[in-house]
């Protein structure tokens, strides 16, 4: 399973990292899958709307409007005729790339298995709601696929007459048939938008709307494409011939031509199999879980950050359970948390200029606590030497993961407190910090890498003080298969720091109490 | 070159969109090979009960609870149907087929087809659905005329008791 998720990543690298040049991170369309999923559902959705004013139910009238709207009315309802084929393509193609790019990123075991779970029934559901828009039409397409949807449920001995029968000879259909298909492509769609959330409803700051630009720029393209090829019916069904020569959309029905040359009994066997494999995925084999994050009520006053920052919903705020003077404290649900330390960073009592014996913080990693971060820091860097002292504060999921010596790894690099960034170099154990994290457009904990620049930015709280010399810090967004670029990043780093003229640190204290003498860091080690 | 580049996002994501747009329709496939036709072997009949009702006694009626007492014990299951299908002398489709239902109660059913290629042929049907072991109940043949892509349907009509090819 490892082998063939490192050959899908390394394959998504290859297109990620190009579409990261040409629309930025923010907008590259394959970091926006879910969300895209989500406005071609919409788009679907209205145009199936405005189609439904135009459409007659009837084995004849059934395909005469839709001749009527492709046809004479082709420059307002079919072009949204043209809208509601290709944009139900497309989001079977946002669905299937989500699902292999979601397996790439190790992004289906854990907690994430629930997202991975509801993503089962969703394309089951999205199926569903093609196929039977396909028979509306009554076409020769809608003919086949009326007949071997039809062969393939008469293949399950739940049914008494076979289906297939109303398909094969004229006088068995009624209109009646037509009002039914109606019914279920506007009901299975509604389940399937229910079952979406339910897909989303574990993640925090779900991404159900893509980008503007990149809405406009999916909406002005899907505009051309469809003037350019307009979706067109395949000639009237015709029940005393055999749908032969039909156009088949490839994305919606693949496995019919192998009902053929299978039969019905593999191809369900092939759907169970594929269905089995995905819903048990999560657990072949499950992710080691760290120990959950825990709160030292001690020290949480019930600022809410963490609550906020968690991209899990693994955080919540509660009633005040001690007798400090605050109206909510931190709650972690063990469940949902990944142990990814972004909590930790986000908290204000998350600072290694505390002087207490023990450092201390309101929500910390029991497997990897802010003082043992403290501690590497310290002691990676007394390991620095040389002109251009650079210390790297790397992501396990990143490509500086890997380094040795002069590198300290952690879940996440949002874990780092920005304190951490101003201990380090007001301390001066360090003449430069590296911060390097997974690809932007794909962190591993979903919004470390924006978290960070964001705190950096002094754009989301706890900020990164304003007296650091940010141009003594560098941030590097790169996969774990991109080393070489982090390295050359980090190195070119190396060689402008080493150039800097020495830092001129400022103390925070005031002027009294800078004179005072200051602790060593020896002592402060040996305190904590 | 904000314009230049919105203009070469525009046109790799049109590219893609255009990529699904065609297979949304292409390659199309052909379910039965040129200047062949199918014929279609469908019908859903109830052969006879497996046997003959028994007039219960007065005796065993009383013996029954008030509410379930009836004249007559009926058995539920029904005998399988036996099927035979030739085109042009030769046999192609030699089944018993099962009633259906968890207790046997049910219709027997068919659904077969067989791509011939076009032009004429002799059809002929017979089928079994009484406890006789020899001959037939019903039969049919007929010399057929079959088209390119036509479908034949060879069906049974229980309320005349009689074949069609339709």
């Amino acid at each position: 399973m490892n082998a063939i998720r490192k050959v899908l990543r390394a394959g998504f690298e290859l297109i990620e990292r190009p579409f990261d040049r040409l629309f930025s991170p923010a907008l590259n369309p394959l970091a926006q899958l879910g969300a895209l999923g989500f406005f071609f559902f919409w788009i679907v959705a209205v145009s199936g709307i405005y189609l439904f004013i135009f459409f007659d139910t009837g084995i004849e009238r059934a395909y005469q409007s839709v001749e009527y709207i492709s046809r004479e009315q082709w420059f307002h309802a079919g072009v949204m005729r043209s809208f509601h084929r290709y944009a139900s393509d497309l989001m079977v193609v946002m669905v299937v790339v989500h699902l292999l790019r979601e397996f790439s990123l190790d992004h289906y075991r854990g907690v994430r298995w629930f997202s991975w779970f509801t993503g089962l029934p969703i394309i089951w559901l999205l199926y569903a709601s093609g196929i039977t828009g396909y028979w509306l039409v009554w076409d020769k397409l809608a003919q086949f696929v009326a007949l071997v949807s039809s062969e393939l449920l008469d293949w399950l001995p739940i049914f008494g007459e076979p289906i297939a029968r109303n398909f094969v000879a004229t006088g068995t259909l009624t209109s009646r048939f037509f009002s039914l298909m109606v019914f279920m492509h506007v009901a299975v769609p509604l389940f399937l938008l229910f079952i979406m959330w339910v897909h989303i409803l574990r993640i925090s700051r779900p991404k159900v709307n893509p980008p503007r630009t990149l809405a406009l720029l999916s909406l002005a393209a899907l505009l051309a494409v469809s003037i350019w090829k307009p979706a067109l019916s395949q000639g009237p069904a015709d029940l005393a011939k055999v749908p032969d020569g039909v156009g088949l959309d490839w994305f919606y029905l693949p496995l019919y031509p192998l009902t053929e040359l299978w039969g019905n009994g593999k191809v369900w066997a092939f759907l169970g199999a594929f269905s089995l494999m995905i819903a048990l995925m999560p657990w072949l084999p499950p992710l080691r879980k760290a120990k959950a994050a825990e709160i030292d009520l001690d020290h949480c006053n019930g600022c809410a950050r963490c609550a906020e920052d968690c991209p899990y919903e693994a955080i919540r705020m509660v009633g005040r359970t001690d007798k400090l003077p605050f109206p909510t404290q931190a709650e972690v649900n063990a469940s949902l948390c990944v142990s990814c330390g972004i909590c930790v960073g986000s908290c204000p009592s998350s600072t290694p200029f505390r002087r207490s014996v023990e450092l201390k913080t309101g929500i910390d990693l029991p497997e990897y606590a802010l003082r043992e971060l403290r501690e590497r820091v310290m002691d990676t860097a007394s390991n620095l030497s040389g002109p251009g002292r650079v210390l790297v504060l790397a992501c396990e999921h990143g490509a500086a993961a890997g380094r040795l010596g002069d590198t300290v790894v952690m879940p996440c690099v949002a874990m780092a407190p920005p304190s951490l960034i101003d201990f380090i170099l007001s301390r001066d154990l360090a003449d430069g910090v590296v911060v390097a994290g997974c690809a932007e457009s794909a962190c591993y904990n979903r919004l470390g890498v924006q978290w960070t620049e964001q705190r950096f930015a002094a754009q989301r709280d706890p900020y990164l003080r304003a007296r650091v010399p940010r141009e003594r810090i560098a941030t590097v967004w790169a996969s774990a298969l991109a080393v070489g670029k982090a390295e050359a990043a980090i190195s070119e780093f190396a060689v402008r720091v080493a150039a800097m003229p020495p830092k001129r640190l400022r103390s925070p204290f005031p002027e009294s109490l800078a004179t005072r003498p200051a602790k060593t860091l020896e002592t402060e080690k040996g305190a904590t | 070159m904000k314009v230049v580049r919105l203009a070469a996002q525009f046109i790799v994501i049109a590219a893609l969109f255009a990529g699904v747009a065609a297979l949304s329709d292409w390659p199309s496939y052909g379910q039965i090979p040129r200047d062949t036709g199918v014929v279609m072997l469908t019908f859903v009949h109830g052969a006879d009960r497996k046997g003959e009702c028994r007039r219960l006694t007065p005796e065993e009626i009383a013996k029954l609870p008030p509410n379930m007492r009836r004249v007559q014990d009926c058995p539920r299951g029904r005998r399988a149907i036996y099927v035979e299908l030739d085109v042009d002398g030769r046999p192609v489709y030699q089944a018993s087929l099962p009633p259906t239902g968890i207790a046997g109660d049910g219709p027997s059913k068919v659904y077969q087809r067989f791509v011939l290629p076009a032009g004429k042929h002799d059809v002929a049907v017979r089928m079994r659905d009484t406890a006789r072991a020899e001959g037939f109940d019903h039969e049919r043949s007929e010399r057929v005329e079959l088209k390119p892509d036509q479908m034949l349907v060879v069906d049974y009509r229980p309320e005349s008791g009689s074949f069609v090819f339709r």
